[in-house]
């Protein structure tokens, strides 16, 4: 509710800026012709959607998987943890733009190389908040699980793992958002499709309301990622967000 | 102990129930936990533990679990398993699935599991309650949760770490006589932490009353009554008298 009359406000100072303000319509345009684009490009950018939503989601599986694997490792190992972690932050401030070209030239220009940029960008935040989760298990709990004679492999079945899952799908939250960035500059090193690729051509021609539909289209995919992690956070851990009075 | 001829099994379980503590000294770097304590416990016995907060009580149950070794000393004790302080049931399993832990950790498949634990938790009043969320319980049911988790641990020997500590006054009395009937029919070693010298009265066959850091063991009285299937009456003369005796030793051991 607040949302919609926050977005309605929005759209309201947008579409007055560009209407009465100095800013050429091929820079700027209203809202209206944005909507126009939408309902007239649909077939276009439907069928860029679908390319770059592959890309993102199979991106992100991706990150989860390989994120909350590589952060069970970095918690099992100590040193391994000191040697790594700092790299991986290093590895955050490379501008995807750079890396983007010489995956095209390892991977060609299919799917595969986008994947690998939506989820070296996705796993960071992924590998951050994960490993969080399983620092946050009171070290009484493993004490606990040890007087009852469980084996390292029942302690991560039993006690890390499902305290490493919601953590692991509030990353993947956190990263979606930068996900679908992430795949439009995929797409701009070198593609045939997707909304990245609709973008790049787009701005060029002064086709500016199409690039705008399709950058609103891209915000509409993440914001639907965003809520189906949020479900899924919801049905699969469902105490993450349970005040315990022991916790 | 008397070898009974004829009947070596059960005596070796017995035996599983019996605590030896000889010498035992804990030091955490300069810190002396517990100093010289020794100590032996009967296969059923209840004893519990009296003494000031750091006086190392919650170090001397985890030696007898054998999760710290002594810096001295030795102990020689059957399985035993711990019920620390705070429950720390599981929030990604419902109650029955708490209690069922150690039976799925020692291989049980989980509809012989779960049957357990349910009949576990009925006994201990949570029919009902079994495919309740942790956050759903009160701190009473949670603690008898806890304590299902504990027994079907199966150890002869069970550590509870002020498993009452943190109820209030109607709901502990409640747990004193709840806990009381489960070791009447079914008898374990108890090594019980509490800071309630009237619950160490009505729950035990024997009260150890340690000093202020280094802990020693500076009392160690005998309840000479029986246990009873409802926990002993707290008003019932013979008890006021362990826990006074209990209280002195305690405030002789502070001064
Ligand atoms: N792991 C530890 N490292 C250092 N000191 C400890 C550790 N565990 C306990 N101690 C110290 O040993 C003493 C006894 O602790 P504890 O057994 O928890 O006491 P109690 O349970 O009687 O309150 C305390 O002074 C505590 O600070
Ligand atoms: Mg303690």
């Amino acid at each position: 509710m607040l949302a919609a009359l926050v977005v309605i406000a929005l759209l309201g100072g947008w579409e007055a800026y560009a209407r009465l303000g100095s800013i050429d319509d091929f820079i700027l345009p209203a809202p209206d012709q944005v909507a126009a684009s939408l309902w007239e490009d649909r077939g276009l950018l439907w069928d860029n959607l679908l390319v770059t939503a592959q890309e993102v989601v199979l991106g992100l599986a991706l990150a989860l998987a390989a994120g909350a694997l590589l952060a069970l490792a970095l918690h099992r190992f100590g040193p391994l943890r000191r040697a790594v972690y700092p790299l991986l932050v290093g590895t955050q401030a490379i501008p995807i733009v750079t890396i983007a070209p010489l995956l095209a030239a390892w991977f060609g220009y299919g799917l595969l190389p986008k994947l690998v940029i939506v989820a070296l960008v996705c796993f960071f935040p992924i590998v951050v908040t994960t490993l969080d989760g399983l620092a946050a298990v009171d070290p009484e709990q493993h004490k606990l699980l040890r007087s009852l004679g469980a084996s390292r492999a029942q302690t991560f079945r039993w006690v890390e793992a499902p305290a490493a899952l919601p953590a692991a799908l509030s990353g993947a939250k956190i990263a979606v958002a930068v996900g679908g960035i992430a795949a439009v500059f995929a797409e701009y090193a070198g593609s045939e499709k997707g909304l990245g690729h609709l973008l790049l051509q787009s701005i060029p021609q002064l086709e500016t309301a199409r690039a705008w539909a399709a950058v609103t289209v891209l915000a509409a995919l993440a914001i639907c990622c965003f809520a189906l992690l949020a479900l899924a956070e919801r049905r699969l851990a469902p105490w993450a967000h349970r005040k315990d009075p022991d916790a | 102990m008397a070898t009974r001829v004829g009947a070596p099994v059960v005596e070796a379980r017995e035996l599983e129930g019996e605590v030896r503590l000889q010498g035992l000294t804990r030091r955490f770097g300069e810190v002396v936990a517990l100093q010289d304590v020794a100590l032996r416990i009967a296969p059923r016995e209840v004893v519990a533990v009296v003494g000031p907060s750091g006086c190392g009580k919650s170090t001397l149950l985890e030696l007898v679990c054998g999760l710290q070794e002594p810096s001295d000393g030795t102990v020689h004790a059957g399985r035993a398993v711990l019920m620390p302080q705070r429950d720390l049931l599981l929030p990604w399993l419902d109650a029955r699935d708490n209690a069922a832990l150690p039976l799925r950790l020692a291989g049980t498949n989980k509809s012989d599991a779960r049957a357990q634990a349910h009949a576990l938790l009925t006994e201990l009043g949570l029919d009902g309650f079994e495919a309740s969320r942790t956050w759903e319980l009160s701190g009473g049911m949670r603690q008898r949760v806890a304590v299902a988790r504990t027994l079907l641990s199966g150890a002869p020997i069970l550590c509870l770490d002020e498993p009452f500590g943190a109820l209030d006054a109607i709901t502990r009395a409640d747990a004193q006589t709840w806990l009381s009937a489960i070791l009447h029919r079914t008898p374990r070693t108890v090594l019980l932490v509490t800071h309630d010298v009237e619950e160490a009265a009505v729950l035990a066959d024997r009260v150890l009353v340690l000093s202020p850091r280094p802990g020693r063991i500076v009392a160690d009285l005998a309840v000479d009554l029986p246990r009873t299937a409802t926990g002993r009456d707290p008003t019932d003369a013979r008890v006021v008298a362990v826990r006074a005796r209990a209280l002195e030793a305690l405030r002789g051991a502070m001064a």
